[in-house]
């Protein structure tokens, strides 16, 4: 049991005592989710900002729901519907935010380091739900969570993330809970979207622009979306072309252990980076990774308020 | 008039090669006299200057001084201040104000202010219309109105036929064209180096080439157009490459160097324990002593500077390039915002830091308390140099007799800790703050008048 954290900011910081406490503590949320009564006073009478600056459904669903099912109450506050458009700053917004006494602040926001700058003044407890292309913990934690459920341990597995890795912050958190917990990670994609430099990161990492190469020996094939939205001119010439050399094929997932587990952080493009029948295939963890997700976030928020995972016995 | 005599200083006139511990006699805001062992005048006041560098007053070509339009930053009286505290008699005012200095009528309102400031003032020009790099300013009518260089600084004409236009038809008129060299397509929207903190911060890298291929251009255009081209702000080791090559064959181009670019690098940005562990081990051990290290968080927006700081590879060029001679001319781009401007995310802060009241203490530390770089020398690169470039013909820049009394002093050795709220400027967006440093000015001459004294 290791947690004296205030916020979760990132994972690149979290020893693997810290990420193990977490995933430790959301197997425990897990069993909680598969009861009749879904719900536990962890949370009761705190509140809960979900603070989205960069639009999101998923993850602010997640979110929501898991602290709701810690008892909390939820408030979300979404830039479409806030005074940020109206120029307010990002600092006064939550500086009014904790006014209302907010115990929580769930932000994604589009800048990284957004979270970082927010834990400067804020009271409350930030976690980072997605910050520009610096970090996602949470997706992070609940992909590493996946797969050490499905394949008992994270030590000594390889594991292939594949897809757009220079503008994803899903890919950053997985690299380095992933490399502090022992695996070995290949990132593979266009080079024009898996720079070289990500093998300076940690000595765990390697970078192939090879499909065959990057799946080969992988206990595990984590597929990113294409990120239209974050690309000034196009990394590649056409999703057609991404599709045929990088896009996962019923003859490519032949060649991969029987073994192997596929994921997806979502939304999937089908027939662009992975094919209907994968994604819907036994070997396909998407859903479950939404679940688990769950678990993860509820983890989170329960650590962070002091929680002890021996209280959740009762 | 009374007289002054700074007495028993070190005296370094990198101009005339003077460097001998002397007095200076400054009669009527003239320098009167140089030489060991002048007689204090009757009714003369004195400057004890025993351990401490007498020197031209210095020169800073490249600072930003907000007026008009955006005086909540920054006014030409608060900067002039800001200027005398730091050692310098003369700056040059960028052009990106708002509205712009393209037009005779602005350049006119600055220069009434500038009468009235601690220092003295000039103005540089715009080179195209509205700094839009789209058309040529009036550049005739700017160059009578008074300005001292062209340059539309913050932004870069990207169109190279336009360039051209603009470098030939200075030449006219003996301005100097200097080029903030930025290429707006490698560049984009770019916040930080480009490199491995960006990608581990996860931040828009604006890549060392976006620069250099700017650098590449305007030395193939002053070769063409035989019009002398300055390099605003070299942050690159590309950029000192190509300069020094080109400079080799006689190429009339120039470049400066500013203080955070050759002591900081990127790693600042990833938060001061990534710093002090790495780029910043050499400072800490060489100048820090038993003084606890400044502490800041990651993606501090005091680090946010256009060009960016960059690798630790690219710092130790930027000096060597000094060393070498490759980078003439010193400078601070002194870039005050705001805290309400600079407090917020990372990518939505303003490119920029203030500097002239930190850039000769940290030019000393990094050239010649290292060993570096003689006093001459690198004092060349803040008074003779600039004063060259800019065709200033009144004797600034040296120590003369018969020449204006600007002139400052300095005690190069006392150690003192940076206050970013110590300051006569406007704002604070100093990333030196809590630094130690060594060095300092001690007295600020403008035309034999104390501009600035403790």
């Amino acid at each position: 049991m290791s947690w004296t954290r205030r916020h979760l900011l990132d994972l690149q910081s979290l020893s693997a005592a810290e990420l193990t406490t977490v995933l430790d503590t959301a197997r425990a949320f897990r069993a909680i989710g598969e009861r009749s009564i879904k719900k536990v006073p962890a949370l009761r009478g705190k509140t809960v900002v979900n603070l989205f600056v960069e639009p999101s459904t998923r993850t602010r669903i997640s979110f929501e729901l898991a602290a709701l099912r810690l008892s909390a109450d939820v408030i979300n506050f979404t830039a479409e519907s806030s005074s940020l458009k109206k120029g307010e700053s990002l600092k006064d917004t939550v500086r009014n935010l904790e006014a209302l006494n907010a115990d929580f602040i769930i932000l994604r926001h589009g800048a990284s380091g957004a979270p970082q700058f927010l834990s400067q003044f804020a009271h409350a407890h930030v976690v980072n739900a997605g910050d520009g292309a610096h970090e996602h913990p949470t997706q992070g934690l609940l992909d590493v969570f996946t797969i050490r459920e499905r394949r008992g341990r994270i030590e000594g597995l390889n594991v292939t993330i594949l897809g757009d890795i220079l503008y994803s912050r899903v890919a950053r958190s997985n690299i380095w809970a992933l490399a502090t917990l022992g695996a070995n990670v290949t990132l593979c994609g266009p080079s024009t979207l898996v720079p070289k430099v990500f093998e300076s990161l940690h000595p765990r990492i390697r970078v192939t622009w090879d499909l065959e190469e990057g799946l080969r020996g992988a206990d595990v094939v984590n597929l990113l979306r294409i990120q239209h939205e974050r690309q000034r001119i196009s990394a590649f010439p056409s999703v057609g072309e991404y599709a045929s050399l990088f896009g996962l094929t019923p003859s490519r997932m032949a060649t991969l252990s029987p073994d192997v587990i596929i994921m997806h952080p979502g939304p999937i493009n089908r027939g662009v980076e992975i094919a209907s029948e994968i994604a819907d295939g036994v070997q396909s963890v998407i859903l479950e990774q939404v679940t688990n997700g769950l678990a993860v976030r509820m983890a989170v928020l329960f650590l962070l308020n002091g929680g002890r995972q021996g209280e959740l016995a009762a | 008039m009374s007289a002054l005599l700074l007495r028993g200083g070190r005296v370094v006139d990198p101009a005339s090669g003077l460097d001998q511990v002397s007095d200076v006699l400054i009669h009527d805001g003239k320098i009167a006299e140089i030489r060991p062992g002048i007689l204090t005048p009757p009714g003369g006041e004195i400057l004890e200057a025993a351990g401490r560098i007498v020197c031209p007053g210095l020169i800073d070509l490249h600072v930003h001084f907000r007026e008009p339009g955006q005086t909540k930053k920054e006014d030409i009286h608060t900067g002039a201040r800001c200027a005398a505290r730091g050692g310098f008699t003369t700056v040059v005012c960028m052009p990106n104000t708002s509205p712009s200095i393209d037009n005779a009528g602005t350049v006119a309102l600055i220069q009434e202010r500038a009468k009235s400031a601690v220092v003295r003032v000039e103005v540089s020009g715009a080179l195209t219309r509205s700094i839009a790099g789209e058309e040529l300013a009036p550049i005739g009518s700017l160059a009578k109105a008074g300005v001292v260089a062209l340059t539309d600084d913050g932004h870069c004409i990207q169109n190279n036929e336009l360039m051209r236009r603009a470098c030939e038809y200075a030449r006219m008129f003996r301005l100097p064209v200097m080029d903030h060299c930025q290429d707006y397509g490698l560049v984009t929207d770019g916040v930080m180096h480009e490199g491995l903190h960006s990608t581990v911060l996860g931040l828009r890298g604006w890549p060392a080439s976006g620069e250099e291929v700017i650098v590449a251009r305007n030395i193939l255009l002053a070769e063409l157009t035989g019009t002398p081209i300055h390099c605003q702000h070299l942050s690159s080791a590309g950029s000192v490459r190509l300069l020094r090559e080109a400079r080799t064959r006689g190429v009339p181009i120039s470049g400066e160097a500013c203080p955070h670019h050759f002591t900081l690098t990127d790693a600042a940005i990833a938060g001061s324990e990534v710093f002090w562990k790495g780029d910043g081990s050499g400072i800490a051990s060489e100048f820090f002593g038993g003084h606890a290290l400044p502490s800041w968080p990651a993606y501090h927006t005091h680090f946010k500077m256009n060009p960016p700081l960059r690798s630790a590879a690219d710092r130790e060029a930027i000096l060597q390039g000094l060393v070498d001679g490759t980078l003439t001319i010193l400078a601070s781009d002194h870039a005050p915002h705001t805290q309400s401007e600079k407090e917020v995310e990372f990518d939505d802060a303003p490119f920029g830091i203030v500097g002239l009241e930190t850039e000769l203490t940290l030019s000393l530390m990094a050239l010649h308390h290292t060993g570096r770089l003689g006093l001459s020398a690198l004092l060349a690169k803040y008074t003779v140099n600039p004063a060259r470039l800019l065709n200033l013909s009144d004797g600034r820049g040296e120590l003369k007799v018969g020449g204006p009394a600007d002139v400052t002093v300095f005690d190069p050795d006392v150690e003192w800790t940076c206050d970013r709220a110590d300051t006569a400027s406007r704002s604070q967006n100093n990333p030196f703050h809590g630094w130690r440093l060594r060095g300092k000015p001690t007295a600020t001459l403008v035309g034999g008048q104390f501009a600035w004294r403790p």
